[in-house]
């Protein structure tokens, strides 16, 4: 019984910290355009899929994440340049449309570039599991746990102590008096793409040694980030962790002790029920208008 | 006459002058201002039937009826309340589930299902709007997203009720008099009906005072509340109205159809329907009418490219947006007053 348990509650947190990530990621633009990203899910999808591609020719599945992140990255910084910075006058309705628009552009070139068959590749250590007692875990999860750790921190000395993490910060409280003190908006916003999508392509990549990846699963695990943005409290960036991890492992549980049949619709389940009963999320700030 | 109806008439009346209003801005009329087109439109669609070399060509048509209702309402969510929704082709499923189940399980007439769809459709939109949409922001494209994916979790797993992912089978179509619309040049005639109803309806929902304040609204959310104009309610009714639609357009295609399945009322036909409103338009009706005859043509030209599709669809949807917001339909309106 404790066995399970445990194992659950791995699980649990791992595919946590993969919406953890996501979730860190929507709200980065979220912070800097108030719009809703939803080409979130499409660089996960990239993330797993570049990998799988490159995981034979590299003949080293390690080297092939960190390209695939580095060209996941890349391509959210070209996505800003390409997509977002031509528009005239940005509102948060437009820039939505467009990452709409963008995710529809990215979904079909990775299906004709990669192909529409599911790929993955082998976890990043030899051993699939390891056992402790009557506890069985996946290699993999830990490893999921420990990138997903190490790059919240790096991600948290970044808004704390850099100079651009701060101007990022400063963009998003303000972006009149950050623009006043001479922070420029746009540089910010294309920084602001590129570290969503480098969350992105991080998740993907990590996670598709456990679940697969085909090219049109960006959309769910988007909207699964955002589930638990919207948790945390959207905008907030401990909020998204948290968030993240608390989804996860109501997902694993749920779908254990309830029905797996229903396991997609847990996690929209908890977005709706948020919406109606703490829109803020567990940490946000309410922002309701009054009627 | 309180001052703030004096001021509400006189922003209402095009270039009315105090005391001497036009009476056409007061007096209700049959007719919203702009439906002539329409009208005209409508009786140009009666020659379908006679003139379409073949049936499936009249199927196309009648396809392309019930995505008009569906764009078009879509578009008054857009258009005019400035939110987006990704769950139209769930309130489109609810409609047509409700309908078909009725008819299918309990042997209603599908006369009946299309008021119940409507019920439905705008059941569920009220539900998720009454939440959502009282929060300053774009949430509603999120709540919309979750609420159709789990209808699409529930018309695939209830499988006593909706078949499951096989389908829901044993649909009937629309009956008159003991004659069976059950092909496709004869239930083109309820489709005929019943959407120009539903685009007048809407044309006269954008020309009332309704439609003036969700026009205020759309452009400026603050300025139409500081007039005092209830913005939460305004979108929420509205946001029902697009809903009932959706539920009357997944009516219509149940009963054309004779078959629904899972599928045609997933997240990404939510997707495909937000990108065919921002290419016709967004806030614009003959954007609707571009909208569903993108929709339809397109995927038919294509068919020897089928992976290609979206990728056209998706590079013209950032091409408008980015290039010209007001879609095509604001295109013909941009050359229209450039060649005056």
């Amino acid at each position: 019984m404790t066995g399970t348990f445990v194992q659950l509650l791995i699980a649990g947190l791992s595919i946590g910290s993969i919406y953890a990530l996501v979730a860190l990621g929507f709200n980065i633009v979220f912070k800097c355009t108030g719009a809703m990203n939803f080409a979130q899910g499409e660089w996960v999808m990239m993330g797993g899929m570049i990998t799988a591609a490159f995981a034979v020719s590299l003949s080293s599945v390690g080297l092939a994440v960190v390209f695939a992140v580095v060209v996941v990255g890349m391509i959210g910084v070209l996505s800003e340049r390409l997509v977002v910075w031509p528009v005239r006058r940005p509102n948060p309705m437009i820039l939505t449309l467009i990452t709409v628009g963008l995710a529809i552009v990215s979904r079909s070139v990775v299906m004709i570039v990669l192909g529409k068959l599911p790929t993955g590749y082998s976890g990043f250590s030899s051993a699939d599991v390891v056992s402790v007692g009557d506890v069985v875990i996946q290699t993999q999860s830990l490893w999921i746990i420990a990138v997903a750790l190490l790059f919240l921190v790096v991600m948290h000395i970044f808004f704390e102590y850099t100079v651009p993490g701060k101007a990022l910060r400063a963009i998003s409280a303000d972006p009149e008096a950050a623009a006043l003190v001479g922070i420029r908006s746009s540089q910010m916003l294309m920084l602001a793409f590129g570290l969503a999508a480098l969350a992105g392509g991080i998740a993907g990549a990590i996670v598709t040694p456990l679940t697969l990846m085909t090219y049109d699963q960006g959309a769910t695990l988007g909207f699964k980030g955002f589930s638990a943005a919207m948790l945390g409290g959207i905008g907030n960036l401990p909020g998204a962790v948290i968030g993240g991890l608390t989804l996860g492992i109501l997902e694993t549980f749920g779908s254990y002790y309830v029905s797996s049949h229903f396991k997609d619709a847990i996690s929209f389940a908890v977005l709706l029920l948020i919406l109606f009963v703490r829109p803020a999320g567990m940490f946000g700030k309410p922002e309701i208008v009054k009627a | 006459m309180t001052d703030s109806t004096a001021y509400a008439r006189e922003t209402a009346g095009q270039g009315a002058v105090p005391g001497g209003l036009p009476r056409s801005a007061v007096e209700p009329r049959l007719l919203a201002r702009g439906s002539e087109g329409f009208l005209l439109f409508w009786l140009m669609l009666i020659a379908v039937p006679f003139v379409a070399p073949n049936l499936y060509i009249v199927s196309l048509v009648n396809l392309f009826l019930i995505y008009l209702i569906l764009i078009a309402s879509l578009n008054l969510v857009m258009g005019y309340c400035g939110q987006i929704s990704l769950g139209h082709a769930g309130f489109f499923g609810l409609g047509a589930y409700a309908s078909g189940i009725l008819n299918a399980k309990l042997g209603l007439s599908a006369w009946l299902g299309l008021p119940a769809a409507a019920l439905a459709g705008a059941l569920g939109a009220f539900l998720i709007g009454l939440p959502a949409l009282r929060l300053k922001g774009h949430y509603l494209a999120m709540a919309t997203v979750g609420f159709n994916a789990i209808l699409l979790v529930l018309f695939n797993e209830l499988i006593p009720l909706t078949g499951g992912p096989n389908g829901l089978l044993g649909i009937g179509s629309f009956e008159i008099g003991g004659l069976s619309l059950n092909t496709d040049d004869r239930v083109f005639w309820v489709l005929w009906a019943v959407s120009l109803f539903c685009i007048l309806a809407i044309a006269n929902l954008v020309d009332s005072r309704m439609g003036r304040s969700l026009r205020a609204l759309g452009d400026a959310e603050r300025g139409a509340a500081s007039l005092g104009i209830d913005t939460y309610r305004q979108k929420l009714v509205t946001f029902t109205i697009a809903g009932a639609l959706a539920g009357i357009a997944g009516s219509l295609y149940a009963h054309v159809n004779l078959y629904v399945s899972p599928e045609t009322f997933s997240v990404w036909n939510s997707i495909l329907l937000l990108v065919m409103v921002a290419l016709g338009g967004t806030g614009r009706l003959w954007g609707a009418v571009i909208g569903a005859f993108i929709i339809i043509v397109v995927p038919q030209s294509l068919l020897d490219y089928a992976d290609y599709e979206f990728l056209i669809f998706g590079v013209a949807m950032l091409v408008v947006l980015i290039a010209f917001p007001g879609g095509i339909a604001g295109l013909f309106t941009f050359l229209r007053r450039w060649f005056r």
